[in-house]
């Protein structure tokens, strides 16, 4: 069942159009990202989810409340936490999760069970009295989270939380998602890295404020027309130039070695002998598995 | 010329009681593009200041674009380019003024830095876009004027940090296009990056971890090796397997 919908959302700034008809439904316990370059759109389309930005057009639901009529309903169930560091720099990690948990209203014995829940899977328990802002991005991040938390809100709403993170910090981040999902929270997260994508359960591209295309990781990036090889050759300018002479394939280098992209109704062995010319054996090709940056290159060049 | 661009031995580094980059050797050949990953406090940045010269080492001995980074450390500035993701153009100014700016910190003379900016602008398709208000370009653009700044001073070795963060995948590929083009003609190309997919990119990477190199090779020959299903698994098992009970802020 949809947590969230969002149908035909329209939001111009100017002549500049940051959202078009995008619509989008996220089930109940699913963690679904938002995946895109820059200046895509994600920000906007997440700030319009809770309802800091109006729409020209377009419809928000979200736990069967709607956006424009009922926001009242929808706050409480909400957790938001934007890209920019938004705590207080010279408050302490403890002192910020006081502060929000006063916000909504939680003191006492009820705010230090919650503290000491979040601190369990934040870790930062050991840096409570510590600045926020001395703390490492990656515990900069998981403080912020905590604040989003604190509330326990059932639809968490994430915008580029792991931007900057090393790459432990951002796998420790996604075990606190992956747990939150487990808890039964519903979570919305946007980035601008296609490595990020495989651990949630579906993503949806975005790009020129356009849904491109949605599905799992994994029917995603199969959506690839067309055949990849890696060629386990150095990447010389000669064999670049030679390779790109044969017709029908198409050579992109691809770190200490090269990539050989086919179309789909093709096959490596119709090249054989314009590869064994360059003293090629086929065998030296292994099939790669197209990523999700090969699928979504495919979709933003072909225009669509 | 030398073929070999970076060449350190058992470099160290201690702040205090703290060894912040702990023997590490290292070479790097001209005209290849090296990524040098691993968490943060791992020890990357002060490996990378001293390789830049900004930071003499503890002990241990290194070579940089053939110059010594001990006793030579204010040539070294001369010959190695520098680009980050966060790596401050002045925003109110055009891509054309910054890099006037830039040249004329360099000590570059004014014909020089007028042949430059023609040279770059072709090569990276700057375009209109070198006589637009860096502030407001798109972060791809964005990225490809902070990298011909970086290029001005026709430096050998170039010292990237997080060059494509946020850009889009079709803009990616033209930037790294440029990248196996400077490294064909001889520039060597230091990468570092929290990202796995700018890191498969790479000819070779090395993962430091507590100060150390860890592990080092081709990226496809890393993953075979620990038998991972990519780089991103790959790095996060062999730092968990350095120490299990790690728990890293």
């Amino acid at each position: 069942m949809s947590f969230l919908t969002a149908t035909y959302i329209h939001k111009s700034y100017g002549k500049i159009e940051a959202l078009r008809e995008f619509s989008l439904a996220v089930d109940e316990g699913e963690i679904f990202a938002l995946v895109g370059p820059d200046g895509a759109g994600k920000t906007t389309f997440i700030r319009v989810l809770c309802h800091l930005i109006k729409t020209d057009q377009g419809d928000v639901n979200i736990a069967g409340y709607n956006i424009k009529k009922n926001f009242e309903k929808i706050k409480p169930l909400l957790g938001y936490m934007p890209q920019i560091f938004s705590l207080y720099p010279d408050l302490s990690v403890e002192e910020n999760l006081k502060f929000y948990a006063g916000i909504y209203g939680l003191t006492g014995q009820a705010y230090e069970s919650k503290r000491d829940y979040l601190y369990t899977f934040s870790n930062l328990g050991p840096f409570a009295r510590r600045r926020a802002q001395a703390l490492s991005g990656g515990m900069k991040q998981k403080l912020a989270l905590s604040c989003a938390l604190m509330h326990e809100p059932k639809l968490l709403i994430l915008d580029e939380p792991t931007t900057g993170v090393d790459p432990l910090s951002r796998h420790q981040f996604w075990e606190i998602l992956l747990q939150l999902k487990s808890e039964g929270v519903t979570i919305l997260v946007s980035t601008p890295y296609m490595d990020e994508v495989a651990r949630a359960d579906r993503a949806a591209f975005v790009f020129d404020g356009r849904k491109l295309s949605e599905g799992t990781p994994e029917e995603l990036a199969a959506g690839f027309r067309g055949r990849i090889y890696f060629l386990n050759e150095e990447p010389t300018p000669v064999l670049i130039e030679n390779l790109n002479r044969i017709e029908g394939l198409a050579v992109q280098r691809f770190g200490a070695g090269l990539h050989l992209y086919l179309a789909e109704s093709d096959t490596i062995a119709n090249y054989e002998n314009s590869l064994a010319q360059l003293n090629i054996a086929v065998e030296k090709l292994t099939p790669a598995a197209p990523g999700l940056e090969d699928r979504f290159i495919q979709l933003t060049e072909s225009g669509s | 010329m030398n073929d070999t661009a970076v060449e350190i031995d058992n470099l160290t580094k201690r702040f205090g009681r703290f060894t912040a980059v702990d023997g590490i050797s290292l070479t790097v050949n001209r005209g290849e593009i090296f990524g040098f990953l691993g968490a943060n406090g791992a020890g990357k940045t002060t490996a990378i200041r001293m390789l830049c010269g900004l930071l003499l080492p503890t002990s241990g001995s290194g070579r940089v674009a053939g110059l010594d980074i001990i006793r030579q450390f204010e040539a070294i500035k001369k010959n190695i380019g520098y680009m980050s993701q966060k790596f401050a153009l002045y925003a109110d100014l055009t891509g054309r003024q910054n890099l006037n700016f830039y040249g004329s910190a360099y000590g570059l003379d004014k014909s020089f830095i007028a042949g430059r900016i023609k040279e770059l602008s072709e090569r990276l398709s700057l375009g209109e876009f070198l006589d637009r208000i860096s502030g407001s370009l798109p972060t791809g653009w964005r990225q490809r004027l902070a990298l011909s700044v970086a290029l001005l001073h026709r430096p050998q070795i170039l010292f990237l940090d997080e060059p494509t963060g946020g850009v889009d995948p079709v803009f990616r590929r033209k930037f790294w296009n440029i990248l196996y083009s400077l490294a064909d003609e001889g520039v060597t190309i230091f990468v570092t990056t929290h990202y796995m997919d700018e890191a498969e990119y790479c000819g070779r990477i090395s993962i430091m971890h507590r100060g150390k190199i860890i592990d080092r090779g081709k990226p496809f020959e890393l993953i075979a090796k620990h038998n991972a299903d990519n780089l991103e698994s790959m790095f996060i098992e062999l730092i968990k397997k350095q120490e299990p009970t790690d728990e890293p802020a």
